[in-house]
C-alpha cells in the first residue's frame, strides 16, 4: 500500500484547485447564506424554522423514500441490462446506444412521455382495445417513478457495464469448473466484484433523486414533493436564498452521511482478511 | 441451455431499448405533424425543418452547445481522470474519504444552488459572462461524474501490475502512460461520455452564469416552453438524435473493420 | 495511449470547426454590423416576432441580440449580480416594483419616445409604475378559469366559488404559482388579492386544502398541452395561456370571473446594465408603431396594451370580451402588489403546505 505512488504531485493541481474553487468556497457560500435571514443578518432561524417545521421534515422523508424507490427500481432493470449487453458481440456499440438517449433534453422528454401516458396517449389507446378504458396513468407514484427510473437507467448501467469489464472470465470458469451452479458462481463471484460499479452506480442515481424537483411537477402533478421543490421555491420564488441554502447544507450533509456508510467498510474487511 | 438463456436476454433487452427509445421516437415522429403541438397527429409536413433551417440563431446555439459539451467534457475529463488518481493513492481513510465527500457536493447539490453560487463567484472575481464562464462550470460539474466513473476501474487495477512495472524499472510517468492510463481507458471514456451528458442536459447553472448573447440550447428550450414547445425543437432533436446515431454505428464499423485489418495484418506477420 | 492521444486531437479539431461555423453564423446573422451597432434584449422565450426582428435590423442597422429568461426572479437575480449588459428587459408587473426599489432601473427619457399615446390610458400610470416612468406595457392579461365544454355546461361556470363544487372531482388543473393560486381562494372569499392579514391568508389556505379532492394536478407550462388534449376540464390559467389552449382545442372557453381577478402586464424597462441607448430608442418607438404592435400580438397572443394595434387586429381577437374585458370586470381585477419578503415567504410556505395536502 505504502509504495504505490505512481504519479507526481504536480498532477494533483488541477484536481485541487477545482475542489478548492468550485466545491469549497461555493460550500462555504452556501453554509455563510444558510445563516443569514432575508435582511442578511445572522440569525440561525432557518435550521430553526427546518428542523421544527413539520412541512420541511416531511419533505426529506418524501425526498429519501422516493430517491430509495428510484434507486432500487434503477438498478433492478439496470443489472440485469448491463450484464446481458455485456455478454453482446457489439456490446460497445449496444452501450453507446443506452446512453445516446440521454442526450436529449429532459424537458423534451418529459413533454414525450406526457404524449405517451396522458388520457388520449399511447398506452392508453393500447390499453383500449382490451376494453380497459383510458387510466389515470400521468400524476400517480407509478409514472413518477417510471419516468425517474428512466431518466437514472444509464447513469447505473454504465459504471456496472464497466465493472463486469474488469471481471475476468477466468474467475467465472474457474467458477464453474469448481461445480458452482449458475447462482452460485453469481451471488459468491460475479455480484462480489462487480460491487464497486453498482455503488458508484448507487450514489450516481441515489444522490440527484434526492433533490429532483422538474419530473415531481411535469409528470407527478406536483402530488411529489421532494426537497428540490422547496429549494427551486426559496431560490426562483421567495427569493429566501437563506432558506434555499440551509436546504442544502442539509443534503450536503445527508450526502457525506451515504459516503460514509457506503464508503468504507470495503477497506476494513480487506485488511481484517 | 445456454441457447434458451440467450432468447430471454435478448427479450429483456430489447424491452428495455423499446423503453428507452420510445419517448424519443414519438418526439421524432410529431416533428413530422403538420399541427402545432403534441397531442395530436393531424398530418405529414416537413415545415417544422424548413423553419429549423431557416432559423440561423438557432442553429448557431446548437453549434455553440455542442462547442461547449466537446470541450468541457474533455477538459473535465482530463481534470478528473488526474483527481481519480489521487483519491485512488490516498492512504489516509479520513483525507480519502474527504476528497469523496468534497468530490460529490457538486452532484448532490441541486442546479439553481451551483448556478447562483457559480454566479456570484464569477461576478466577484469580475469575469465577464459568456463562453468562458459557462465553459469554465460544465467543466467544474462534468469533473465528479468523472472521478465516479474512473475510480471503480482504478480499484480494480492490480497492486502486482503497479509493483512488476515498478521492478521493470518503469518511471512513474511511463508506469502511468503504459499501464495505468491503457488499464483505465474503458473508466475514462464512460466519464467522458457522462460528462457530455451532464452539460447537454443543464439548464439552471448555464442560466446563471451565461450572458452577452451566448446562449445554449437547454436554455432556449427552456425559456421557449412558456409559449408552448414548438415542433421546430422537435425536428432539431431528431435531426441530431439520428444524425448522432449514425455517427456513432459509424465510427463502430469503421473502427471494427480497421481492427479486423490490423488483425489479420499480424497474424500474416507471425506465419 | 496512442489511440487516446488521437481521441482528443480529433475531438479538439471538431472543437475548432465548430467555434468557427458558430462565428460564421453569428456574424452572417448581424449583417457585418460592429459592435456598437447592437441591442441586447432579455425576453422570455418566444415571446416577440422574429419578423419583426429581422424588419427592425434592416430598417435601423441594429443588430439585436436576443437572450431569453424563463422567470421574474431569475432574470432579477442576473440583472442585479450585473456582469452582463442587458439594455431592454421584460418584468411584470411586480418585479417592476421590486426592481424598481433594489435602483435596477434607468428612467425613461420621454423626449426621446414617440407613440406613447398609442397604448390604453387604463393600462397606463398605474399602481407599480406611477407616471411610467420606468416602463412602457408591452402586453398585459388576467388569470382566470378554462374550461371544456363537453364537461362543463357553457357560460354556467362565472365564479371561483364554483370551483369546490363536488361535481369537478379530479377535473382542475391549477398553475403552479403561490400568489395566483392562494390569490383566486383570498377573491372566492372576497378578500383582497394582495392582502397582509395573516387570518385571511390562512383562510385561504384551509379553503384550498377543501379544494384538494377537485384538485387533479398542480403543473405550470404543460397545461396547455393536457388542456388541449381533453386531460382536465378545467384550469385556472392566465389569459395568454388560454388563448394559445383556445386556438388548438374548440370547445374550450375561457371566463374571468366577475368578483375580482389578478390583471397582470409585462412591461419593456430598461436595467442599469443598459449600454446602447441609440437603439433602446429606437427599438422602443418601434415597437410602438401601430402596425408592429398588432403583428407582434398576432404572434405571440396574448393582448396588447396599443389601442390603434388593437383597432388593426382581426374583429374576432379585439372584440373578444374574455381577452379585452369589458370596463365593469376590469374595475374588479387587482395588480399584485410587491409584498415584503416576508410575506412572500408566507404566501410561499402556505402555498407549499397547501401542495403537501394535496396527494
Amino acid at each position: 500500500m505504502t509504495q504505490r505512488h505512481f504519479t507526481s504531485w504536480t498532477y494533483y493541481v488541477p484536481y485541487g484547485l477545482w475542489v478548492g474553487l468550485f466545491v469549497i468556497a461555493p460550500v462555504g457560500l452556501i453554509i455563510y447564506q444558510s445563516f443569514l435571514d432575508l435582511h442578511h443578518h445572522f440569525t440561525l432561524a432557518n435550521y430553526q424554522a427546518y428542523f421544527e417545521s413539520g412541512t420541511y421534515l416531511m419533505m426529506t422523508v418524501n425526498s429519501i423514500w422516493w430517491a430509495f424507490l428510484i434507486t432500487l427500481f434503477t438498478l433492478l432493470i439496470s443489472y440485469p441490462a448491463a450484464y446481458y449487453i455485456h455478454q453482446l458481440k457489439h456490446r460497445q456499440l449496444w452501450l453507446l446506444l443506452t446512453i445516446l438517449p440521454t442526450w436529449i433534453n429532459l424537458l423534451l422528454k418529459a413533454y414525450a412521455f406526457i404524449g405517451i401516458f396522458s388520457q388520449a396517449g399511447v398506452v392508453n389507446q393500447f390499453l383500449s382495445l382490451f376494453g380497459i378504458g383510458p387510466q389515470q396513468i400521468l400524476f400517480t407514484n407509478f409514472s413518477f417513478v417510471f419516468v425517474a427510473t428512466y431518466i437514472q437507467i444509464p447513469f447505473m448501467i454504465l459504471p456496472i457495464y464497466n465493472a463486469l469489464d474488469d471481471l475476468s472470465g477466468s474467475y467465472i470458469n474457474a467458477s464453474h469448473d469448481l461445480g458452482a451452479t449458475n447462482w452460485q458462481t453469481f451471488s459468491k463471484v460475479v455480484w462480489p466484484l462487480t460491487l464497486p460499479g453498482v455503488k458508484a452506480g448507487v450514489q450516481a442515481v441515489f444522490i440527484p433523486s434526492l433533490s429532483l424537483f422538474m419530473l415531481t411537477r411535469l409528470i407527478g402533478g406536483n402530488k411529489v414533493i421532494t426537497l428540490g421543490t422547496a429549494i427551486e421555491e426559496h431560490f426562483l420564488t421567495t427569493m429566501n436564498w437563506g432558506m434555499g441554502s440551509t436546504i442544502g447544507v442539509v443534503l450536503i450533509v445527508a450526502m457525506v452521511l451515504i459516503m460514509i456508510i457506503t464508503g468504507e467498510r470495503r477497506q476494513d474487511r480487506g485488511r481484517v482478511r | 441451455m445456454t441457447q434458451r438463456r440467450f432468447k430471454w436476454s435478448s427479450i429483456y433487452l430489447l424491452l428495455v431499448f423499446v423503453i428507452l427509445y420510445a419517448p424519443i421516437l414519438f418526439l421524432i415522429v410529431y416533428s413530422f405533424n403538420s399541427g402545432t403541438t403534441m397531442d395530436h397527429f393531424d398530418g405529414f409536413t416537413l415545415a417544422h425543418y424548413a423553419t429549423l433551417f431557416a432559423d440561423t440563431r438557432l442553429i448557431a446555439i446548437v453549434l455553440q452547445t455542442l462547442l461547449i459539451a466537446l470541450l468541457s467534457a474533455l477538459i473535465a475529463t482530463t481534470i478528473g481522470t488526474l483527481g481519480a488518481l489521487w483519491i485512488q493513492q490516498t492512504s489516509r481513510p479520513f483525507f480519502k474519504n474527504s476528497l469523496l465527500s468534497f468530490n460529490n457536493i457538486l452532484i448532490v447539490s441541486p442546479d439553481v444552488i451551483i448556478g447562483a453560487s457559480f454566479l456570484i463567484f464569477f461576478t466577484t472575481l469580475s469575469i465577464p459572462l459568456g463562453f468562458t464562464s459557462v465553459l469554465i462550470s460544465h467543466t467544474a460539474f462534468s469533473i465528479p461524474i468523472v472521478v465516479l466513473m474512473v475510480l471503480p476501474r482504478l480499484k480494480e487495477l492490480n497492486g502486482s501490475m503497479l509493483d512488476a512495472a515498478a521492478d521493470l524499472g518503469a518511471t512513474q510517468s511511463q508506469t502511468l502512460r503504459d499501464v495505468i492510463i491503457p488499464f483505465i481507458t474503458p473508466g475514462i471514456f464512460a466519464g467522458f461520455f457522462m460528462a457530455l451528458t451532464y452539460s447537454l442536459d443543464d439548464f439552471a447553472v448555464t442560466f446563471f452564469v451565461t450572458g452577452n448573447g451566448f446562449s445554449t440550447l437547454s436554455v432556449e428550450i427552456y425559456s421557449r416552453a412558456r409559449q408552448g414547445i414548438s415542433l421546430e425543437i422537435n425536428a432539431l432533436s431528431g435531426l441530431l438524435f439520428v444524425l448522432t446515431l449514425v455517427l456513432i454505428v459509424g465510427y463502430y464499423i469503421v473502427s471494427q473493420s480497421s481492427q479486423r485489418r490490423l488483425l489479420r495484418k499480424k497474424r500474416g506477420v507471425n506465419r | 495511449m496512442k489511440k487516446l492521444l488521437a481521441v482528443i486531437i480529433s475531438l479538439l479539431a471538431i472543437c475548432g470547426l465548430l467555434a468557427f461555423s458558430a462565428n460564421r453564423l453569428i456574424a452572417s446573422d448581424s449583417g457585418g454590423s460592429n459592435g456598437n451597432k447592437v441591442l441586447n434584449l432579455y425576453n422570455w422565450g418566444d415571446y416577440i416576432d422574429p419578423n419583426l426582428i429581422q424588419k427592425f435590423q434592416q430598417q435601423t442597422g441594429y443588430h439585436v441580440n436576443i437572450e431569453t429568461f424563463d422567470s421574474n426572479e431569475a432574470m432579477f437575480t442576473k440583472i442585479k449580480q450585473g456582469g452582463t449588459s442587458y439594455d431592454l428587459t421584460v418584468p411584470s408587473d411586480y418585479m417592476i416594483e421590486k426592481m424598481r426599489a433594489a435602483h435596477l432601473l434607468l428612467p425613461l427619457d420621454k423626449s426621446r419616445l414617440s407613440g406613447l399615446s398609442n397604448n390604453d390610458p387604463r393600462l397606463m400610470n398605474l399602481a407599480f409604475d406611477p407616471h411610467n416612468r420606468y416602463s412602457i406595457p408591452y402586453f398585459w392579461g388576467t388569470l382566470g378559469i378554462i374550461y371544456n365544454d363537453q364537461i362543463v355546461k357553457p357560460g354556467s361556470l362565472k365564479h371561483w366559488q364554483q370551483l369546490w363544487s363536488p361535481k369537478y372531482r379530479n377535473q382542475i388543473m391549477l398553475v403552479d404559482s403561490a400568489r395566483d393560486i392562494l390569490g383566486f381562494a383570498l377573491a372566492s372569499n372576497g378578500d383582497s388579492m394582495n392582502t397582509t392579514n395573516l387570518h385571511q391568508l390562512t383562510d385561504a389556505k384551509n379553503k384550498l386544502n377543501q379544494l384538494s379532492p377537485n384538485v387533479k394536478a398542480i403543473v405550470a407550462d404543460e397545461i396547455k398541452m393536457y388542456m388541449a388534449e381533453n386531460e382536465a376540464g378545467i384550469a385556472v390559467d392566465w389569459s395568454g395561456e388560454a388563448s394559445e389552449m383556445m386556438a388548438n382545442n374548440s370547445h374550450l372557453h375561457y371566463v374571468v370571473p366577475s368578483e375580482g381577478s389578478n390583471l397582470w402586464f409585462d412591461n419593456l424597462v430598461i436595467p442599469k446594465t443598459a449600454k446602447h441607448f441609440d437603439a433602446i430608442y429606437a427599438f422602443l418607438n418601434f415597437m410602438m408603431q401601430p402596425k408592429n404592435a398588432a403583428q407582434n400580438a398576432k404572434y405571440v397572443g396574448y393582448a396588447t396594451p396599443n389601442q390603434r394595434a388593437k383597432a388593426l387586429l382581426p374583429k374576432r381577437i379585439s372584440g373578444d370580451r374574455q381577452f379585452y374585458p369589458d370596463a365593469k370586470t376590469m374595475s374588479h381585477l387587482q395588480i399584485y402588489q410587491n409584498l415584503s419578503p416576508e410575506l412572500v415567504g408566507q404566501y410561499n410556505d402556505l402555498y407549499l403546505e397547501f401542495k403537501m395536502h394535496h396527494r
